[in-house]
């Protein structure tokens, strides 16, 4: 089988010869001229040439790479940048001296290069590279063209990867939609693809549900109104996921305000910039690592969240022992100060970092997306879910099981007694502000990954915090984690149908209408510490 | 004694200093009214450093009609009353001959009115939403003809676009762009189910939901775009969010009008590319004027890392055509500099010349660029001339009838041609 596709293959290439070496250069001459278009006809026919050299001028046409030299018209393969260019000659591969601006980049736009990677597809059909197979197939599928049928009907019959058979006859089904196939073929080629996942079906069937055909239009609108059932489904599941997800982060943001706004009472407004200092931890981290060992870079967020932890940490200790201590039982002037802290402690980091973003990168763990079913799982959010309940299980260890979580719990439920036996209340008490301070460093290193690193960081969630802790009840850190994953998953479900604004303000009003009804929130502490 | 001496030296110092001054002639003040502390500053903080830097240049080449210019900076901090409050410090207290600044819509309205009572002149260099032209204002940034919509016809010819989702942050640009869009497409035959305009607040982060409701608008089998009038900071979470969600820009291109090399400079582009912005100028496009630009602005502000973008042009342009217009005038009085101005042209980093036209809006070439993987855009589409400024959009039905000419006799920023009379329409 294998073998008669061969013979078949060179005789095409022998007869084609002579015609093909001809127009192929005529054509890499003509491939730089006129508009993108023109270019896209040019490249279609540089794949149907079947010219192995095709496969080098469009491999650098598709990365942007490949310029023409005005003087003779030579099309050169030109990497780098500025004064630090290298050139080769695409079709011998040599190298040559480029001068800068001694060529012209041919231009590539996003539909040249859709029309690039289908070309390449029919070129890299037979590669010895299963997995180039594999991505001509699904390019194929992506640009059904029916001229190509041939090829993959030959293609199809050589393969023995079953990955690779069955994107085959996945293309092979579109290929047949495109063409004028009879009716059978057309409808048989529907039920194929019918099997794929519903959003590609969607894509690949909505066009033929205006089909001529009535029965490839009647099969066509009955894929994808089944497709459109089930994504239906699935997206109240995407809605839970968004929201557990927006929630994780709200908690993170919130926990440590749990701690010194709903344990100790006071009212933090440079909490957010806590939450900043920990990004701009990450950031020097993260440069420091670049600098000096650039393979620890996938470990950098690990280092980083315990230095982030410690600074934002030993900043709120001074915040508590400079300013906050001399304001207890006067929450306005406290109010004051700490918003006056948060102003200082934002143009600090402008006037040391300056004011432009800064660029904190995801290590390789964090990127991408994974599916199950028809959810999409985004692997940054899925570890800052994770993160943020390893960070709220270790906060109720230490509130609950440690001997410094249990002198917190006893200095602010009844501060004269606590002290009459023995305990250090202010030493407590700076003690416990350092925690909320380090959780909200800790916040920052997650943040990072999925916000900006800007000065203005921590303004964006300040007010979220306060709605998270309020609404969960002060003082009930169980109230917190409650709170945020119900406003997540409410503000999610909302989303859709509201937009993202409306949805926010809805969220508001609602809280405060429930803050009417129940001033001390979801989760109140009951019993005599209230009075304390 | 020791006290005597120090004294007496002290005021022949002074003395010297007094003399040295009124030696060097009087100079000419230039305000620069850019925040340089607060949420913008991001964005400011370099439109002051270039405008430094042509002020320097200015000086070296022997001032502007004799005389030194002498830059007076003031610190807006992105509050936008504090706008006001600053503009009147530069033109009362300081005396400036014309003030560059501003950047956000709001912030240019909160000075507009004290410009008109004060009668000065002020250069604003950002892209902005139109509908407005006003006697003191030279509006040097693009207006939505020179960005906006450009970019969709690039789109929609080039491309194939069929469907299209407006995503925006809630303001009065995108809404303004949106709707001048949304009407522009509707008069291009494209049906109402096919476009989905989103707005989120300022700083939006969380952007899950809108991304994956892209993803599925995008894939009921017609060609998608995304139009971005997202702003500043909540960029960088959006694309992060399209990247992760494997939405590539051969699948599903977004077009932005907010995000330049300047804000790219903050991001992992890895993802981005081939996700496209429209401009009227980037720092990649290879000309002798721009490459003298960008060598200067890297020896002034003394970092090779730092890019160019353009708002950066804008304010190149602008205060080569104020230069220009004060040695036309002979003087830096605002009424004959205004007069001046009109007709103005010089030559832009783009190979081109832009001048002045009589609504107050610049001649500009637009680009279409594609983000390269090094954060730099690889222009892919440019319109074959150089194109003016529409202060009032044609394709909304309040203002089609209305044009800006201030020349005399008209001198009218909003001259209904179908009523004949000066005031139109609510500025």
């Amino acid at each position: 089988m294998f073998l008669r596709a061969l013979t078949f293959m060179l005789g095409l290439w022998v007869s084609a010869l002579p015609l093909a070496a001809q127009s192929f250069d005529d054509l890499l001459t003509r491939l730089p001229q006129g508009s993108f278009s023109d270019r896209a006809t040019v490249v279609s026919a540089l794949a149907a040439t079947g010219d192995l050299r095709a496969a080098a001028v469009l491999d650098a046409l598709g990365a942007g790479e490949l310029h023409v030299r005005p003087s003779d018209g030579a099309l050169l393969r030109v990497t780098g940048r500025g004064t630090n260019l290298r050139g080769t000659d695409v079709l011998t591969g040599d190298a040559v001296e480029v001068a800068p601006r001694s060529t012209e980049a041919v231009r590539v736009n996003n539909s040249l290069r859709r029309t690039v990677r289908a070309a390449m597809g029919v070129l890299t059909l037979r590669d010895p590279d299963p997995m180039r197979r594999l991505n001509a197939a699904e390019a194929a599928f992506r640009a059904p063209d029916p001229e190509q049928l041939e090829a993959i009907d030959l293609a199809l019959d050589a393969e023995d990867d079953a990955r690779v058979r069955a994107a085959l006859i996945q293309a092979r089904a579109t290929t047949i939609l495109r063409g004028d196939a009879p009716v059978a073929e057309r409808v048989e080629a529907v039920e194929t693809i019918r099997e794929r996942s519903p959003r590609v079906v969607i894509a690949a069937l909505a066009p033929y549900r205006a089909d001529t055909q009535p029965e490839v239009a009647e099969a066509a609108a009955d894929a994808v109104a089944t497709a459109e059932r089930t994504l239906q489904l699935w997206s109240q599941a995407q809605n839970v996921w968004f929201g557990l997800s927006l929630g994780s982060v709200l908690l993170l943001a919130a926990v440590g305000l749990a701690i010194t706004f709903g344990v100790m009472g006071v009212i933090n407004m440079a909490h957010g910039e806590l939450v900043m200092l920990g990004a701009y931890t990450t950031f020097v981290v993260q440069n420091a690592i670049r600098v000096h060992a650039p393979h620890l870079f996938d470990w950098s967020l690990l280092i980083a969240a315990p230095l982030a932890f410690g600074f934002a940490g030993l900043v709120g200790v001074a915040i508590e022992r400079g300013i906050v201590r001399h304001l207890y039982g006067r929450p306005l002037e406290t109010l004051l100060a700490t918003w006056g802290v948060s102003l200082i402690l934002q143009q600090a980091v402008r006037s040391a970092f300056g004011p432009n973003n800064r660029e904190v990168g995801n290590p390789s763990w964090m990127s991408g997306a994974f599916e199950i079913g028809q959810l999409t799982i985004t692997w940054n959010r899925l570890w800052i879910v994770v993160f943020a309940l390893v960070v709220f299980a270790v906060l109720m260890f230490v509130m609950r099981r440690t001997p410094i979580g249990l002198q917190m719990r006893a200095v602010t439920q009844n501060r004269a007694m606590a002290g009459n036996m023995g305990i250090r209340t202010s030493w407590v008490d700076a003690m416990t502000f350092g925690l909320g301070a380090g959780i909200a460093g800790l916040a920052g290193v997650a943040l990072s990954q999925i916000d900006n690193v800007s000065p203005n960081l921590g303004q964006n969630y300040i007010v979220d915090s306060f709605m998270v802790v309020v609404f969960g009840g002060a003082g009930n850190i169980w109230g917190t984690l409650a709170a945020a994953f119900s406003l997540g998953i409410v503000n999610k479900f909302l989303e859709p149908y509201a937009g993202a604004v409306l949805a926010k303000i809805v969220i508001l009003v609602a809280i405060i209408l429930f803050i009417q009804k129940r001033p001390r929130g979801l989760f109140a502490v009951k019993g005599r510490a209230v009075e304390a | 004694m020791t006290l005597v001496r120090t004294l007496l030296g002290a005021s022949t110092l002074a003395a010297l200093l007094s003399t040295t001054a009124a030696a060097q002639t009087e100079t000419i003040k230039v305000g620069i009214l850019h925040s340089l502390s607060g949420t913008m500053a991001i964005s400011e903080t370099t439109l002051k450093d270039v405008m430094l830097m042509l002020i320097e240049e200015q000086n070296k080449k022997g001032g502007v009609l004799g005389m030194q210019l002498e830059p007076v900076v003031v610190d807006p901090a992105s509050d936008w009353p504090m706008f006001a409050e600053k503009a009147r410090e530069l033109i009362e207290v300081n005396e400036v001959a014309a003030v560059f600044g501003a950047w956000t819509s709001v912030s240019r309205k909160s000075v507009l009115p004290v410009f008109e009572e004060l009668n000065s002149i002020l250069f604003y260099p950002v892209q902005y939403e139109g509908q407005e032209s006003q006697r003191n204002v030279f509006y040097t940034g693009a207006a939505p003809n020179q960005q906006a919509i450009p970019a969709v016809d690039y789109l929609m010819n080039e491309e194939g676009v069929e469907r299209w989702y407006l995503a925006g942050t809630d303001y009065v640009y995108p809404r303004t762009t949106n709707q001048i869009l949304e009407a522009y497409l509707k008069s291009k035959g494209v049906a109402d189910e096919d476009i989905i305009v989103n707005y989120t607040p300022f700083g939006h982060s969380d952007w899950q939901t809108i991304v994956s409701e892209i993803n599925s608008f995008g894939s009921a089998g017609k060609k998608t775009a995304v139009v971005s009038t997202i702003n500043g900071d909540a960029n960088v979470p959006f694309y992060i969010e399209l990247g992760n969600q494997g939405i590539s820009a051969e699948d599903i291109p977004v077009v932005a009008f907010s995000v330049g090399e300047e804000e790219l400079a903050g991001l992992d582009t890895g993802p981005l590319v081939g996700h496209l912005a429209a401009w009227n100028y980037f720092m990649s496009i290879d000309t002798p004027e721009n490459e003298e630009f960008i060598t200067a602005w890297h020896d002034f502000i003394g970092n090779e890392d730092r890019v160019t973008n353009d708002p950066m042009e804008a304010h190149y342009i602008g205060f080569n055509m104020w230069v220009k217009a004060v040695e036309a005038a002979g003087t830096t009085d605002t009424d004959p500099v205004i007069d001046a101005m009109i007709g103005v042209a010089v030559p832009n980093l783009t190979g081109g010349i832009s001048s002045m036209g009589a609504n107050h809006h610049i001649t500009k070439p637009v680009f279409v660029g594609e983000i390269q993987a090094d954060g730099q855009f690889e222009v892919v589409w440019e319109t074959p001339g150089l194109v003016l400024g529409d202060e009032w959009s044609d394709h909304l039905p309040e203002s089609a009838d209305l044009i800006a000419d201030w020349r005399a006799p008209l001198s009218c920023g909003n001259f209904n041609v179908a009523t004949g009379s000066c005031g139109g329409a609510i500025q």
